[in-house]
């Protein structure tokens, strides 16, 4: 009797630890989850406690200290360069280990080993467009350029320091509500998160829909709707500078006409996993013509998805080479956005389109052989293990052509038949050097240091600007642009010629490019670089009304302060619909219009056109203009039921101004009569006031309650209680203040190059990616509010400064 | 007042192999404490529950207010669907106590086993 209750007592125990310290029963351990010792509460951080500490390592080769200020900016103060990298990977790790190793597992296409395989058709993507092995590449060079290899090498060094420094109990809360451990950091991971950063700045384009709609509209429709040179640009480079041509424009392939631009073929398949068409930012500054100072201002706010743990970290590093401020890639050495004693840089995306898809035809399903210039060549077949947790591994086969990686064929994206394959030629394939650029801007000290950084910069493409204390401004349009023919590239192109191929680079010196204009600003909003009278083909993503209203204010401004440029970069002001709406008052017969329609179009014309947070007017506007280019173009462009895509908006604005009445997609193809405007907008404006009606119902008709911006975990919706939901903000698409509901400003910068240099910046998030600290979304609430914070470039003698919340220091 | 005696010396022990082994050391603490105690089965498990629900309960409850609850705030809508610190923390005390109460009911019937109390 005794012993079968030793036993029952005995097996019950075990049962319950068994459950309370594996995943098998319930979906956490709970017991290991919850104890105090080891669980998440070690992720609760002591509120009162400082990070006075002392590091003391063998490889390390002189002294580091670093000074948390306030917003737990490290201030990281270091008697020789490589140490400086050391300690940045250490802290980038100590605060941000999770994210780090996330993004890159996320980017190598490895998410599955963590999620399990609802990652599985993201990962695959992921490998068969060829990031790994071009990383792989790209290490080479990396590790040839002694300087960034000792500074890679530096930094991975750090942040296996701090990974080897810590204990279980310590771990991410991440890792332990998933269930797994980090694994070491390596140079190949930093090169894979740059090319993170190259998939969401130069990883869209819309080959496939364009192809399709090619073959809907015909050319000249298709023309008329996706221009490559609109009206209304207002180009970075300012109209009326000349431009060189110093290269041959590649001949156009004797067969285009034929097997490219009529082609009959329809492409039924819709890519998936697109990054976002927005990721895109502003950037401009002003000369000392133009400010009170008469020392230029710079200003950055790069327009990413919002994210906790957010993508940038701050962070201030004086070594005996470099004095640089600004925010940092977790996951990248070096200071990315910021400024020194001497200068400050910015980026904004070129938004150009950097891949081209090959239509590639295998002899059978083994993808051993494509057909290529009259004969079947070999491709080289890789294979990918992709790791699922909780199943057995998935192996995928990838073939390599002379254009690239097969992303898509009949095993991938199932409706490819007939051995019909699509092989993608991407910038990111090829190797590039960007963190040369980064470690000499770093120390850039005048503009011809400038200039020689970014010769080492290929892609992802990028506007950068450029300002100095010597009063010089300048932005480059820089990276590596394939050479085309008109036309090359916009479409899927043949895969059996060579001569649709890319055919080197534009020279980098006719690349767009500005020093010192007579206008005294420069400034650049991801629209077309350039007007008409560049002599190069060069399509791409680009946008339209953030350019011309930053332009509209900044040749309006003078004697201009920082505080101005914050106004400007919180400025909600709404050209398009400055454009579009006395088209739409103008033509909308009220007599026909219901009450509550009316009602609606009444705010509408009351809203003074800024995009704030309590306006009623964008949210009447967007559901009504929106219902409006469905009526107009979906009646033709979806006719096939083909996945297409629909014009910019300015288009529609374009037209509707010029002809209102008579251009011809307002008629609905599918009805005998011919619609007029005035009838589409009673349809169109009704339609939207049923949906308003029911916004209003639900107290979400301001513009505020309706686009309520939220900043996700990188979990997404499966972590919601780590997102900072809700926040009231102005502002939106088409806006200077480019918030939208998950994506925006992750970063807002304002420099003044006086002496000393005065900043001002903020990022939706905080310093520390542990939801368990105060500093995890510090900030959210000041950033939703258009408030910004001093930067403070902290002097080695200010070390007792009362600022400084914790220090720690670093040695052999 | 023994009951509170043996609950006391569960804590300690627990507490003790917590440092170096792994959260689950505390039902071979709770085991031996109760092993080398005179208690019936029910004592046994009330006290070991009662040890480490208070060990596990006061020691999260600290350090969550040393953190402004920041971390049970959001911890605790993550695994009880539920904006609660004060749940998070009873649950914390539940989970540590039943391992711990089950345990030394265990150690009981082993020291039954050998002796005759």
């Amino acid at each position: 009797m005794r012993v079968i209750s030793f036993f029952s007592s005995l097996v019950l125990t075990v049962g319950l630890v068994y459950v309370l310290d594996t995943r098998t029963v319930v979906p956490v351990p709970m017991g290991k989850l919850l104890s105090p010792q080891e669980g998440i509460w070690q992720n609760a951080d002591d509120e009162q406690s400082s990070n006075n500490e002392s590091v003391k390592m063998a490889d390390l080769k002189g002294k580091t200290e670093v000074y948390f200020d306030d917003r737990m900016v490290p201030h990281i103060f270091s008697d020789n360069e490589r140490d400086a990298y050391f300690v940045q990977g250490y802290l980038h790790a100590r605060f941000r280990l999770w994210q780090m190793e996330f993004q890159t597992h996320f980017i190598a296409g490895r998410l599955s080993e963590i999620v399990g395989d609802k990652a599985l058709e993201l990962d695959r993507k992921h490998r068969r467009m060829g990031i790994v092995s071009s990383a792989e590449k790209t290490l080479e060079m990396w590790k040839e350029d002694a300087e960034v290899n000792e500074m890679c090498t530096a930094y991975t060094d750090g942040i296996n320091a701090y990974i080897r420094s810590l204990p279980e109990s310590k771990l991410p809360v991440e890792y332990k509500l998933l269930g797994y451990r980090p694994e070491a950091w390596t140079n190949l991971k930093s090169v894979l998160f740059f090319k993170a950063m190259t998939m969401d700045l130069a990883g869209g384009d819309n080959d496939f829909e364009q192809t399709n709609l090619l073959r809907i509209l015909g050319e000249k429709d298709f023309r008329m709707l996706f221009p490559e040179s609109p009206d209304s640009l207002s180009p970075i480079i300012p109209k009326g500078i000349a431009f060189n041509q110093s290269a041959d424009i590649p001949t156009l392939p004797s067969d285009a006409d034929s097997v490219y631009f009529h082609r009959r073929d329809s492409i039924w398949f819709t890519e998936q996993f697109k990054p976002d068409p927005d990721n895109g930012s502003n950037n401009w500054v002003v000369s000392g013509t133009k400010t009170l100072s008469g020392k230029p201002i710079l200003c950055n706010d790069p327009h990413l998805g919002l994210t906790l743990p957010a993508i940038w970290f701050e962070v201030h590093i004086k070594t005996p080479t470099s004095n640089a401020y600004g925010v940092s890639f977790p996951g990248l050495p070096g200071v990315v956005i910021g400024f020194n004693d001497h200068i400050a840089f910015g980026f904004t995306n070129a938004g150009r389109d950097m891949k081209d898809y090959f239509e590639i035809r295998f002899k059978d399903e083994s993808k051993s052989e494509y057909w290529f210039e009259g004969a079947w060549k070999k491709s080289e077949l890789r294979i990918e293990q992709i790791n699922i947790k909780g199943s057995k591994p998935f192996m995928d086969t990838v073939a390599y052509t002379v254009f690239g990686p097969v992303i898509y064929d009949q095993s991938f994206q199932d409706r490819l038949k007939q051995n019909k394959a699509y092989a993608l030629s991407w910038i990111a394939h090829r190797p590039s050097n960007p963190m040369r650029m980064w470690y000499q801007l770093n120390r850039a000290t005048n503009f011809d240091d400038y200039l020689r950084a970014l010769e080492h910069f290929n892609e992802p493409s990028q506007n950068i600007l450029f300002a100095s204390k010597t009063n010089d401004i300048a932005v480059k349009q820089e990276g590596n642009f394939p050479l085309r023919w008109e036309g090359q590239g916009q479409f899927v192109m043949p895969g059996f010629d060579s001569s649709y191929m890319w055919k080197g680079y534009i020279p980098r010196q006719d690349n767009p490019f500005v020093f010192n204009p007579e206008q005294g600003y420069i400034s650049s909003a991801n629209q077309r670089p350039v007007d008409s009278t560049y002599p190069y083909f060069i399509p791409g993503n680009y946008d339209m009304y953030r350019g011309i209203s930053i332009n509209r204010r900044l040749s309006a401004m003078s004697n201009i302060t920082p505080q101005d440029m914050m106004k400007l970069q919180n400025d909600n002001y709404d050209v398009f619909a400055e454009q579009l709406r006395p088209i739409l008052s103008r033509f909308v017969e009220r007599s026909m219009l219901s009450t509550e329609a009316n009602a609606y179009l009444r705010k509408l014309e009351e809203w003074d056109l800024n995009r704030t947070a309590d306006a009623v007017g964008p949210t009447i506007f967007d559901h009504w203009v929106d219902s409006l280019s469905k009526a107009v173009f979906s009646d033709e462009l979806e006719r096939n039921q083909l996945p297409t895509m629909s014009p910019k908006d300015y288009i529609l604005a374009q037209y509707l101004i010029r002809d209102s009445t008579s251009f011809k997609f307002i008629d609905d193809i599918h009805t005998p009569e011919k619609e007029t405007l005035s009838g589409l907008l009673i349809t169109t404006l009704e339609k939207a006031a049923l949906q308003l009606k029911n916004l209003e119902q639900d107290g979400r008709l301001s513009w505020g309650k309706f686009k309520n911006t939220t900043i996700y975990h990188l979990l997404r919706t499966s972590m919601l209680p780590f997102a900072r939901a809700g926040l009231q903000t102005g502002g939106g698409e088409n806006i200077i203040n480019a918030t939208k509901h998950n994506h925006g400003p992750s970063w807002k910068m304002v420099i003044h190059l006086t002496t000393p240099t005065e900043a001002w910046g903020i990022y939706p998030g905080g310093q520390d990616g542990n939801p368990g600290s105060r500093y995890y979304d510090n900030a959210a609430e000041d950033w939703a509010k258009g408030s910004y914070y001093k930067l403070w470039v902290m002097k080695p003698e200010e070390r007792n400064d009362a600022r400084i919340k914790a220090k720690m220091i670093f040695q052999r | 007042m023994k009951l509170f005696i043996s609950a006391g010396l569960t804590a300690l022990a627990s507490f003790a192999v917590g440092l170096f082994f792994p959260w689950w050391s505390l039902a071979i603490a709770a085991f031996l404490v109760a092993f080398f105690s005179k208690r019936t089965s029910l004592e046994s498990f009330l006290s070991g529950f009662l040890g480490v629900f208070l060990l596990w309960s006061i020691m999260a409850w600290s350090i969550s207010s040393c953190n402004d609850h920041i971390l049970a705030h959001r911890m605790s809508q993550v695994i009880i669907k539920n904006d609660s610190p004060l749940l998070l923390v009873l649950l914390t005390g539940l989970a540590g106590g039943l391992c711990s109460g089950l345990a030394a009911w265990c150690g009981t019937g082993f020291r039954r086993l050998f002796k005759e109390d």
